[in-house]
């Protein structure tokens, strides 16, 4: 998998011909499993209630909640008729996705306040308990991927 | 009876989900393989019954999952376990906060960095390099990231290499993402018993 092909790498700016390529080539593995991870969680075959369209616009959301723009344009490209639940104030009323919406952005930033109410308000919204995991692990991924490029970025001295 | 656990502790308690898990007797062909049951291996814990509802993610989660934390090379295994543990606490996760949190005490064989922890959040009173790693793992879990050029700074002043900070990246932010699975699906529990 060349560092074009994996969204990791290039987010965070390591080229092939830069000092951290090496660092990074150690745990080569662990970068190409991240990106199969992404696959997986953003264009899985069994996508449930979230088609790869939906997947993207919140993914963007996420990113763009992060302050990170590099990954909210990437995926907002793939976004599709949910494009405008890329934008922050959208609240997914519009989209019959509310429930989805808020539930998306208090676990990607409010994690530590997350209760059992948050999983009820989504049952009762008409999730299916599948999808709510589907969601979670959307969101979770999320975390760790802007959270590596993140740190990528600030070793190779981005910021200073 | 059983009861929540709130507050931080190495005692690693139950884990209770918050939606139904897949039963092992309707799972299918695909989510048998990622649950790695086998004839002799039908024992699987309701935590990975759960994630087995998105066996894709499963799927390869577990892999990666094992690579940072375990993998050889660069960062010691303890140190690993400070960039989990920073994260957990940051994002409240006491069940996962509890496991990590054993397991650095174990793999350090020392328990007073964890005490320290539990006893003081941040405010703790740590050695020069534990609190590099520990701020630069805490900062990095917050929701947006906050880690900075000057916590940067301070890893490699502490003497960290390129590659131990590489892996302290990894496993902080891969506790972003279990923590947001663990915490969020269920509930840290312990079994009272009835006076």
């Amino acid at each position: 998998m060349s560092i074009s092909e994996q969204t990791i790498l290039r987010a965070a700016g390591i080229g092939a011909d830069t000092g951290l390529a090496s660092v990074v080539a150690v745990r080569g593995n662990i970068m190409g499993m991240s990106q199969k991870a992404e696959d997986a969680v953003l264009r899985p075959k069994e996508t449930g209630a979230f088609s790869h369209a939906l997947r993207a616009a919140l993914a963007a959301r996420v990113a763009g909640r992060a302050k990170d723009q590099e990954l909210a344009d990437y995926y907002a490209e793939a976004a599709g008729e949910y494009a405008d639940l890329v934008r922050l104030d959208a609240t997914g009323g519009a989209q019959g996705l509310e429930a989805v919406v808020t539930f998306v952005d208090r676990v990607a930033n409010q994690t530590r306040d997350i209760a059992q109410e948050d999983i009820k308000a989504l049952q009762q919204a008409g999730v299916c308990d599948p999808d709510i995991v589907r969601l979670c692990e959307l969101v979770a991924f999320l975390a760790y991927q802007i959270r590596v490029v993140s740190g990528l970025r600030l070793m190779k001295g981005d910021g200073q | 009876m059983t009861r929540v656990i709130h507050k931080f502790t190495r005692n690693v308690p139950d884990w209770r989900p918050r939606v139904v898990p897949v039963r092992l007797e309707d799972a299918t062909p695909a989510q048998l393989d990622a649950l790695k049951v086998t004839p002799s291996n039908t024992k699987v814990s309701a935590y990975v019954l759960t994630l087995a509802h998105d066996v894709e993610s499963l799927a390869v989660r577990s892999p990666l999952f094992n690579a940072i934390m375990y993998d050889q090379g660069g960062m010691s295994r303890a140190e690993r376990e400070i960039g989990a543990l920073a994260a957990s606490m940051v994002n409240r996760c006491i069940y996962c906060a509890a496991v990590h949190a054993d397991r650095h005490a174990k793999l350090a064989k020392d328990e007073s960095l964890t005490d320290a922890l539990f006893a003081k959040g941040e405010q703790a009173d740590l050695p020069p390099r534990d609190r590099a790693i520990f701020d630069f793992a805490r900062k990095a879990a917050e929701a947006p990231p906050a880690a900075g050029p000057e916590d940067m700074e301070a890893l490699r002043k502490q003497g960290l290499g390129e590659d131990e900070i590489l892996d302290l990246i990894l496993s902080s932010a891969l506790f972003g993402w279990a923590n947001r699975l663990m915490h969020v699906l269920g509930d840290p529990v312990r079994e009272t018993v009835p006076a």
